[in-house]
């Protein structure tokens, strides 16, 4: 009697695979030969993060918008992913990726070592080295600078917070940028600095970017920039519970909490995604190390329909000042991952 | 777990088919819901896990951690001890491979550094299954609670020295500097081309085979000696065990070690395997996911494989999904797998009352004069 029932149910299950697969005949591994064929990587953020990952996106998706080239895309869920979506972009024929963050270096060095004939591109990485390879780095301290003159100018205690995502070179850069900015509208301002963590995780914990905020409002401080991606949301939220000032960064952020962001650090990796695919399409794709700074436009500070009744005329007028010192070279911000040292 | 009146087959073959189908039924409504087509999504999946170039390599790779994981928790399992720490135990087995990698490479010969990385990997694995399984024992202090506590303390300990005094300098990464060369397993794919087979690159290397021996060797401990006999009575009966002259508090300690052991090696097939050198994170929840594997493969080892496989498959063919289809996101794919985890581990026995009442009516029937 268990004999006929196992059959029944192997049976059925015999009859579902075959259906299955037979219903689906139409999908094919298909390559198809095209010259011109983007592609994207999105770390482990996630390319809707509302600040890193998503700054690429919407170049992408501007690319996509204005050429019509639809481009690959990947977000990873864990290490062993780097390196197999760009073996598989390469593999659906991709001519060009664009790898996101610096944990893809090791990634991307390897597949572009492997494939001379694609473009490859990765964003905030300047350390590595190949024919195929371009790298962008973008002048943080420049664009953080501005936002710590607009800190300075909107406090009323003359006292700002900052908080950091994962407590490495590059957030300090951030960091010194933003302490210099504040320093040179007020000197004697108490500054607060936290970083979130010493790993990856620390750009996607908006709970304890919340926490950190907090305590930094609790100490007197009414304007908070972050520079820790997903962990910022909290950090924005916070300050607009409590009524005081946030600044977003990455992104446009204006919007998340309209009227409690006093400005956004706009570091344009939207510009970089998008240069990158146009450079490609265009034949005129280079490689080596691109610095984006204000007067590349790669970093900016963002003024729009949320914010312009907090950027009052005499904050617009010091960012426009310090933005043409530092086009003209009149003022130098210092770059921490220079020399590991911030001087202000 | 509850004793089941259901002939053997249907236990172990039936209600996982019956789960799994359920769980692709219910992820099969939710992509329909989406606007894509549910089958061509499972076939997909299915190709990409099996049939695409490279696919059947990855699959085995993944294979391989979940076979770690999951023996880990049966072992534990068969000693009535739910090991959760195998994250942490994982960790920090990727410790004990970096540090005799970085401390003894390019000294002793390669060889003799591996073979001296994966028993490091098997002994810092051990010493984090130990910790927890003494204090049960001695202290009593609930196993479940500091195995997971011990997740913590691991992860925290992994990023003070790679965010520190490990980290490789000139980069931001917390990861520590390669491993000197040929300090490595060898790629499957590696070896069977070097033997004329045409194979595609996958990350698939020798530990696939480590944890195939491993199933063996505890297949025979459990089974077949003596200590794997004490380990089984004193998961029926702590008191009867020591009844019987046997030292449980020894047995417990004891098969935390074996546990943490072998969730320690699973850090050989990412590190040693593919990483070369200690990065973080690289256990990403293949510890906690080795309890569902456990549970599915019904604590014994040849059933830990086929339900590794079917994990392995899942994270293998969920990536597929990713890159086929604009539409079906990363967390879509989180919430397939997590369907399956919910259906195959969490409702396990959702089925048995019906099966029993189909199978027993029928054993009713046909045998009233035995009852």
């Amino acid at each position: 009697m268990s004999r006929n029932n196992l059959l029944l149910i192997v049976g059925v299950i015999v009859v579902a695979a075959v259906i299955i697969f037979n219903l689906d005949m139409q999908v094919e591994d298909k390559k198809e030969t095209v010259s011109f064929k983007p592609a994207v990587v999105f770390d482990m953020g996630g390319k809707f993060d509302k600040s890193f990952n998503e700054g690429v996106w919407n170049g992408v998706k501007k690319f996509t918008e204005e050429t019509g080239i639809e481009v690959m895309e990947f977000e990873v869920t864990n290490e062993t992913q780097r390196e197999q979506a760009m073996r598989r972009m390469v593999d659906k024929g991709a001519t060009v990726v664009l790898g996101v963050g610096f944990a893809q270096a090791d990634a991307i060095s390897k597949v572009a070592a492997e494939n001379p004939n694609v473009q490859f591109s990765i964003i905030d990485v300047g350390w590595l080295d190949a024919p195929n390879l371009r790298q962008y780095v973008f002048k943080e301290h420049e664009g953080s600078y501005l936002v710590g003159i607009a800190a300075a100018k909107a406090t009323k205690t003359g006292k700002v917070g900052f908080v950091g995502g994962q407590d490495i070179g590059l957030i300090s850069k951030f960091a010194c940028g933003y302490v210099g900015g504040v320093k040179s509208v007020l000197p004697n301002a108490d500054i607060y600095e936290n970083m979130t963590g010493s790993t990856p995780s620390a750009w996607n914990d908006p709970a304890r970017g919340a926490e950190l905020t907090r305590s930094q409002i609790d100490r007197g401080a009414d304007v908070v920039y972050h520079a820790a991606g997903g962990t910022g949301v909290g950090v924005i939220q916070a300050a607009a519970d409590a009524g005081k000032l946030a600044i977003g960064v990455d992104s446009n952020q204006n919007g998340l909490a309209p009227g409690s962001v006093l400005t956004s650090m706009l570091k344009r990796v939207d510009v970089a995604a998008y240069e990158t695919f146009m450079d490609a399409k265009n034949g005129k794709f280079t490689s080596g190390v691109k610095a984006l700074g204000i007067a590349e436009g790669g970093v900016d500070w963002a003024l729009d329909e949320n914010n312009e009744s907090l950027i009052t005329a005499d904050i617009k007028s010091a960012l426009e000042a310090a933005r043409e010192a530092i086009l003209s070279g009149s003022v130098t911000v210092h770059d921490y991952l220079t020399d590991q040292t911030c001087p202000y | 777990m509850q004793a089941s009146r259901l002939p053997a087959y249907v236990d172990i073959l039936v209600i996982p088919l019956l789960n799994l189908l359920t769980a692709l039924f219910v992820a099969g409504i939710i992509i329909a819901i989406i606007g894509e087509n549910p089958f061509t999504a499972l076939s997909i999946m299915l190709k990409g896990a099996f049939i695409y170039k490279g696919g059947l390599g990855y699959t085995l790779f993944y294979t391989t951690n979940f076979i770690f994981t999951g023996l880990a928790v049966a072992v534990a399992f068969h000693a009535m001890l739910f090991n959760i720490g195998g994250e942490g135990q994982a960790a920090m087995g990727g410790l004990g491979i970096g540090l005799v990698a970085l401390g003894l490479g390019g000294i002793l010969p390669v060889p003799i550094v591996i073979l001296l990385a994966i028993i490091g990997s098997a002994i810092f694995g051990a010493i984090w299954g130990v910790i927890p399984g003494y204090l049960q024992a001695k202290r009593g202090s609930h196993i479940v609670i500091t195995t997971i506590m011990f997740n913590f303390i691991a992860s925290s300990i992994m990023i003070w020295l790679l965010a520190g005094l490990l980290m490789a300098p000139n980069q931001m990464s917390p990861e520590t500097v390669s491993f000197a060369d040929g300090v490595m397993l060898f790629k499957i794919h590696q070896i069977l081309n070097s033997m004329g087979f045409s194979v595609a690159r996958s990350p698939l290397n020798l530990s696939f085979v480590l944890a195939l021996l491993c199933c063996f060797a505890v297949w025979v401990l459990i089974w077949r000696t003596r200590f794997g006999y004490r380990i089984r009575a004193t998961g029926f009966s702590t008191k009867a065990s020591a009844y019987g002259g046997y030292r449980p508090e020894w047995i417990i300690i004891l098969v935390m070690a074996i546990s943490g052991g072998l969730a320690g090696m699973m850090a050989v097939n990412e590190i040693l395997g593919v990483q070369h050198r200690v990065i973080l994170n690289f256990t990403s929840g293949y510890g906690f996911t080795g309890i569902a594997v456990a549970l599915m493969g019904r604590n014994h080892p040849v059933g830990i494989i086929f339900a590794s496989l079917l994990f392995g498959a899942l994270y293998q063919g969920g990536a597929e999904l990713d890159f086929e289809f604009q539409t079906i996101t990363r967390d879509m794919v989180i919430m397939i797998q997590g369907l399956i985890i919910l259906f195959s581990g969490a409702l396990a026995y959702m089925f048995n009352p019906f099966l029993e009442r189909i199978f027993l009516a029928n054993k009713g029937q046909k045998e009233p004069e035995n009852g």
